[in-house]
């Protein structure tokens, strides 16, 4: 694996890592440039920063408006990633171990509210709320979320399942396990790490989303994206917004720190 | 439940949950049925249900003076839609933003994920996983905001443009393109890496055995292997383009795409009717591209 000699020129070599440095280069200055902005004292971030400060961090630390959205991001992103941990199994269950009629389009109707444009299943469900009288609020913005994050968990839990095929489960049942022993002590020890992975991506595409959030919250109940679209265009708010923006790319890093090392390759799988 | 415990030692609770068992485990029908119930409900009855709704809304009309919806079926939206010149250059501009995103990710993803997958060594490879990984997980809307940094008056592109005289983009369609790019790029790279992965090496050997040079290869054996990658790649980056107002609204200065005419007229509008109308444009052009993407067969690797 480490080097292959001879299908690959050195030439095509080279230029294919070059490419492929560049490329990471991109991602990344971005995300860094906003970082080192935070500490940049002009408050209208032209580059090169002009000095040092940490006032704007603890002006953020201490923003009210950002506190409380950040905790309805955790508690809509907990609330979207049980549901959808739920509905996601039980379909990929389903789909991976029954032949039936319609089996392909549940894989399609999964998939369709992430395929379909986010402002079409915002407005869709908008109207929805709208005309069954909900209250917009967090049970809005939990019910828009899991409706998405349905097919994270699936498409996880399907690769693992198929992956497992059937014959620990027969083994088990031929063995005089039930169903329910079967599933407790032979095939959710098997797929846990698949539904860590599939919850894990779940709650990250719940806490970052805004798209379907904009037409399911109330303007009472803000997720930390909607906070930040809404003072984005508040130069008095720039700083803050910078430095909330600052915490989340450096917070991003937790998660994939903890795949890593509790799903190993299941989130290095995902597509 | 009684044909099911007949013959069991009828120990409650314990036996209660081995006679379901047992039971669900003779009647497939049931099993299945009780799995697809509840995400069936969802997706169906109210996933479906809101979009058929919202479908239907677009045949109905808001009164001018007082705002409120009109229950009055008319083409009205769809004619305006469809007349006003305007609509139609945001729609080309949208389906045309849409196909340069998903052209530019994938050209750059196809050298980046061949090296990944064919060149670098084991260790290199899991740590570039690792690293495209990882700002994905890094804020959507944080990403969009620092490309508004980078490509601002001030910002550092043109800074970095200025000693060569030239100037950035600064915030337009150009911008929209990049940052979109810029965003989806790793939804396009993960899948054309794992069809590469799966594609053997042997292959590539065979094709340079008989004579075929790099480009040849890349040509006649890579590319066919990968269409399926490709068009599941193109899914996403697609799609996520056409729905996108806010890297539009952060970026774009003042250009309009298909997802802002929808997105201002529930906002400042407050007109759902014609929203609805405008959001069928969207609706249709994904449709059309899975239901083409499915027969490609691609789906499976989404």
């Amino acid at each position: 694996m480490s080097s292959r000699p001879g299908i690959i020129s050195d030439r095509s070599r080279h230029t294919l890592a070059a490419v492929t440095g560049l490329a990471f280069a991109i991602v990344y200055v971005p995300l860094v440039v906003v970082v080192i902005n935070s500490f940049n004292s002009s408050r209208t971030f032209g580059w090169p920063p002009r000095g040092f400060t940490t006032t704007w961090w603890s002006n953020a630390w201490h923003s009210s408006g950002a506190r409380a959205a950040l905790m309805t991001s955790v508690k809509a992103g907990l609330g979207a990633t049980a549901i959808a941990l739920l509905l996601g199994t039980m379909a990929a269950f389903a789909v991976s171990r029954y032949r039936f009629f319609g089996r392909n389009t549940v894989s399609l109707l999964v998939l369709l509210p992430i395929a379909l444009p986010g402002i079409v299943t915002g407005i869709a469900l908008n109207n929805a709320f709208r005309e069954l009288g909900l209250p917009f609020g967090l049970l809005t913005i939990v019910i828009g979320h899991a409706t998405f994050c349905i097919v994270l968990v699936y498409n996880n839990a399907l690769a693992r399942l198929r992956r497992l095929g059937g014959s620990f489960e027969e083994a088990s049942m031929d063995l005089g396990a039930g169903i329910w022993q079967t599933f407790r002590l032979i095939t959710f020890p098997l797929m846990r790490s698949a539904l860590f992975a599939g919850a894990l991506l779940a709650f990250a595409l719940s806490f970052d989303e805004i798209i379907v959030t904009t037409f399911t919250a109330s303007p009472g109940v803000q997720t930390l994206p909607l906070w930040i679209f809404a003072n984005l265009f508040r130069p008095n708010q720039a700083p803050v917004v910078n430095v909330v923006a600052a915490a989340l790319i450096v917070l991003s890093v937790i998660p994939v720190w903890l795949a890593q090392r509790v799903a190993g390759d299941s989130v290095t799988a995902r597509r | 439940m009684t044909v099911a415990t007949a013959g069991r030692p009828r120990v409650p609770g314990f036996a209660r949950g081995r006679a379901v068992s047992a039971f669900l485990h003779r009647h497939v029908w049931l099993r299945l049925g009780a799995l697809l119930l509840l995400p069936m409900l969802w997706l169906v009855v109210a996933y479906l249900g809101s979009l058929a709704a919202m479908l239907i809304a677009a045949f109905w009309t808001t009164d001018s003076f007082t705002g409120a919806v009109v229950h009055h079926t008319t083409l009205d939206n769809f004619r305006q839609l469809v007349t006003q010149s305007v609509y139609r250059t945001i729609a080309i501009r949208s389906l045309g933003v849409a196909a340069a995103v998903t052209v530019v990710d994938a050209l750059i993803a196809l050298p980046v994920a061949f090296y990944m997958a064919k060149v670098a060594s084991a260790r290199t490879q899991r740590l570039l996983v690792v690293a495209i990984l990882t700002p994905l997980w890094a804020s959507y809307l944080v990403k969009a905001y620092a490309w508004r940094v980078m490509l601002g008056e001030d910002g550092l592109i043109n800074w970095l443009l200025r000693p060569f005289g030239l100037h950035g983009p600064g915030y337009g369609l150009v911008a929209v393109t990049m940052t979109l790019a810029y965003l989806w790029f790793p939804f396009m790279l993960l899948p054309v890496f794992a069809g590469l992965e799966r594609l053997p090496d042997s292959l590539l050997e065979a094709s340079a055995d008989q004579g075929a040079k790099a480009w040849r290869t890349f040509r006649s054996v890579v590319l066919p292997l990968l269409f399926p990658a490709l068009v599941a790649g193109s899914l996403f980056t697609f799609s996520l383009s056409l729905g996108d107002y806010i890297s539009v609204n952060v970026v774009g200065g003042t250009t309009q795409l298909a997802a802002n005419v929808i997105y201002d007229n529930i906002t400042t509008g407050g007109n759902l009717p014609f929203a609805a109308a405008a959001a069928f444009f969207p609706i249709f052009a994904m449709l059309a591209y899975l239901l083409v993407a499915r027969r490609t067969g691609a789906l499976e690797n989404v």
